[in-house]
């Protein structure tokens, strides 16, 4: 299998700002820009947990819209990084914790993790659709189980507590601004590498398995190979987002890679819109503020149901998510700026 | 003109997300935040936990030192992970100075590490009862006026043995730290009379099939002592029975009660008779439970008699407002005088007095319970003994409590 990331030959002419275009610009911009405005919660608790939980959406999408392969263990993948972050770091559970230093544990944890998807990958590629969702769903649900039982290497239901993210040239990275940074900073790393992957020649070749995998077998592409890899792939992104939050919430525990979550996951990868990486990152800002803020809005009794009903409308609306509902306003948009033109 | 328009939505949105924070609060209202599960397994002990605060802000007309109180909900599903997300937007959004809560044991043990990084913020238990909440490593600003779950268990042990008669006992608990604590509380007293307990099984919460622990019980046990809550308690009792298994139960403070005792069936026939200890008694003659009772019935959806959730929401919401009535409901100083006045704080409540230790954890009267059928056919936890005023230490001298060793699976032993 080719896996050479070839840039397209008629837009490697282009400036690159142009290629980017004004939309991406403004929004990174102004991203760049939200922690001079936002209060310290708005920073960490509602712009680093969305950007945590997109990207995690992230390697979903990339999985359910480029591979066609819908996964319900992206939670898992990344519960895997923060336990390793805890086992290899430090924490004060007084189990296990090696004390390695963090720029040698992130990247094993995130490998580990990378290792983990391409393994679920590897069990799940035979599968197609309800399938590959129940066989992930199996694997998701066994692991939040295994790791409540376990005492040796998950701590039980406890799980590990006291997990703090690095301080490295003079900044505690864990601050509400530098921490929002960092995980803008991994969120649009991982944003512009499925972009430029999914146009690149392994992308293309994906996405050309998701279509019709009995045609590019015969052209002599080796189905399973790829698919594997391109779990392998969302593994890291997976792995990366697993590592921002075991640093966020300092602790990681059963609990944390539940049935609940896993499904979080597939509900933001859903809402936003599976058909380009962006959707993830707008489904998890919906869902984000929704959770946080519903119980201000109808009290404590029913706020999940006004939750569910939000997300009900934002499928029902648009079976695309909210970017579907972007391409239904845009061409309105379009039109009327045509009409009150001079 | 699309680009004005993106430009202009783009704007919108992000003053929207950093719109300031509502929490310029008037000067006449005082915020207080109160978490509880709404959400998850736990929702209808909640919803209970919530009746029993609400019935202490009643007490005082909505009022404390001239102002109005104001409630800020937060929900966890009862995971430490949800709790800490739910009281850092308490603090950190609606900026609530005095947060009550959490309900459940971890929840505590992780809000308590969260209170150490908010040191202005004043954090006072719900009925979250882990013994490490408040014995290793506290947080200053965390005041537990309800007791923890090995307080609970407080005089069981000694007369399961001595009263009961019983030698040897197995334990079925649930596998978090909560029920740790009840064991270690029951096992204390119990292995120090001289009882063997050769097995102690830990399940999940919400396991459904209990037929390789029911297995795994030894022959010989004299009793089973059950931990478990709700549907978990109910499970393990009916198959345990249809199993064709006759040991006698000795309870757990969430196991017998009232969501379990009205449950149909035969299981009605095993659990008459079964001994158990917590921080409340349904059969409470006394009339400031009584008055407690009828004040709690007022409540919106009450059951027939308060939870221990309702019962530790209440006292632990009492203590805030006394406490916030001391200082004249003024905690601009980050709260140093409220938490002084806390500390100093005791007071009557429905189950007796109650003061703090050293470490912000309260002592308070304990009460041994039996189930019995009452005039009705209903099934309650008769009075058969008040145990007063235990502390955290359960007693013992505090050096050599600590020597017992932090409560988990393995500790205590007596096989």
């Amino acid at each position: 299998m080719s896996l050479t990331l070839a840039a397209d030959s008629t837009t490697s002419q282009q400036n690159w700002l142009e290629k980017l275009g004004p939309g991406q610009i403004i929004l990174a911009v102004a991203l760049a820009l939200y922690p001079l405005a936002a209060s310290d919660f708005f920073l960490t608790q509602i712009g680093g947990y969305s950007l945590i939980f997109g990207m995690l959406g992230l390697s979903l999408m990339m999985l359910a819209g480029y591979g066609g392969m819908v996964s319900l263990a992206q939670i898992t993948v990344a519960g895997i990084a923060a336990y390793a972050i805890a086992i290899l770091g430090n924490n004060n559970s007084n189990i296990l914790g090696f004390g390695w230093p963090w720029w040698l544990a992130v990247p094993f944890a995130v490998l580990a993790a990378a290792l983990a998807s391409a393994l679920i990958g590897w069990i799940s590629v035979r599968t197609e659709g309800i399938y590959t969702i129940m066989i992930t769903l199996a694997i998701a649900t066994a692991t939040y189980y295994f790791a409540q039982q376990n005492y040796a290497i998950f701590n039980g239901h406890s799980g590990y507590t006291g997990i703090r993210a690095p301080v490295f040239w003079g900044v505690n990275w864990r601050d509400p601004r530098p921490f929002y940074y960092l995980c803008l900073g991994s969120a649009v790393l991982s944003y512009a590498a499925i972009l430029y992957g999914a146009r690149s020649t392994f992308g293309m070749t994906v996405q050309a398995i998701r279509d019709n995998p009995r045609r590019m077998r015969a052209l002599g592409y080796h189905v399973t190979a790829h698919k594997v890899f391109a779990w392998f792939l969302a593994g890291l992104v997976g792995g990366l987002a697993g590592v921002l939050l075991v640093w966020f919430n300092g602790r990681v525990s059963p609990g944390t890679i539940g049935v609940d979550a896993a499904i979080d996951v597939l509900i933001i990868a859903v809402i936003g819109g599976l058909r380009h990486p962006i959707g993830p990152f707008l489904g998890a800002l919906v869902v984000v503020l929704m959770q946080t803020f519903a119980i201000d809005i109808v009290g404590a009794e029913r706020f999940n149901t006004l939750i569910g009903l939000v997300f009900l409308v934002i499928v029902f609306v648009s079976p695309d998510g909210i970017l579907g509902l972007w391409e239904k306003i845009k061409p309105h948009l379009t039109q009327e700026s045509l009409r009150s033109g001079p | 003109m699309t680009m004005q328009r993106r430009t202009l939505l783009a704007l919108a949105l992000f003053t929207g997300l950093t719109a300031p924070s509502m929490a310029l609060a008037a000067d006449d209202t005082i915020k207080i935040g109160l978490l509880a599960t709404f959400e998850g397994p736990f929702t209808v002990l909640g919803e209970d936990s919530e009746r029993g605060a609400m019935t202490a802000v009643a007490e005082m007309n909505g009022m404390v030192a001239g102002k109005k109180i104001e409630i800020v909900k937060g929900s966890s599903d009862a995971s430490p992970d949800s709790a800490v997300r739910a009281a850092r937007k308490l603090v950190e959004q609606d900026g609530v100075k005095v947060l009550v809560g959490p309900l459940s044991g971890d929840e505590g043990i992780a809000v308590k590490d969260y209170a150490k990084t908010q040191p202005d913020v004043t954090f006072i238990n719900g009925t979250s009862a882990a013994q490490d909440t408040t014995l290793r490593d506290p947080a200053e600003n965390f005041f537990r006026f309800s007791t923890d779950g090995a307080q609970w268990m407080a005089g069981l042990g000694t007369y399961a043995f001595t009263e009961k008669g019983y030698k040897k006992v197995a334990t079925v608990a649930e596998d978090y730290s909560f029920p740790y604590t009840q064991v270690f509380g029951f096992m204390a007293e119990f292995c120090k009379a001289g009882g063997h307990v050769p097995s102690k099984s830990w399940v999940p919460i919400g396991n459904k099939d209990f037929s390789s622990v029911i297995a795994a019980i030894p022959e010989d046990v004299d009793a089973i002592y059950v931990a478990l809550g709700g549907a978990d308690a109910v499970n393990f009792l009916t198959q345990y029975q249809q199993g064709g298994g006759s040991a006698p139960l000795i309870g757990g403070s969430i196991t017998v009660d009232q969501t379990v005792l009205t449950s149909k069936g035969k299981l009605r026939d095993v659990l008459k008779g079964t001994p158990s200890a917590g921080p409340t008694a349904d059969t409470n003659d006394a009339p400031a439970w009584k008055a407690f009772v009828e004040a709690y019935k007022k409540q919106p959806g009450a059951f027939p008699s308060p939870s221990l959730f309702a019962h530790g929401y209440y006292v632990d919401m009492k203590a805030t407002l006394l406490g916030l009535d001391q200082v004249g409901g003024d905690v601009s100083d980050g709260g140093k005088k409220l938490r002084d006045a806390l500390s100093k704080l005791s007071f009557d409540t429905p189950t007796g007095k109650v003061s703090l230790d050293k470490n912000r954890n309260a002592i308070a009267d304990i009460f041994l319970t039996e189930v019995t059928e009452g005039a009705d056919g209903t099934l309650l936890n008769k009075l058969v003994k008040v145990v007063p005023q235990v502390n955290q230490t359960l007693g013992i001298p505090e050096d050599e409590f600590m020597k017992l060793g932090a409560v988990n699976r393995d500790n205590p032993s007596c096989p």
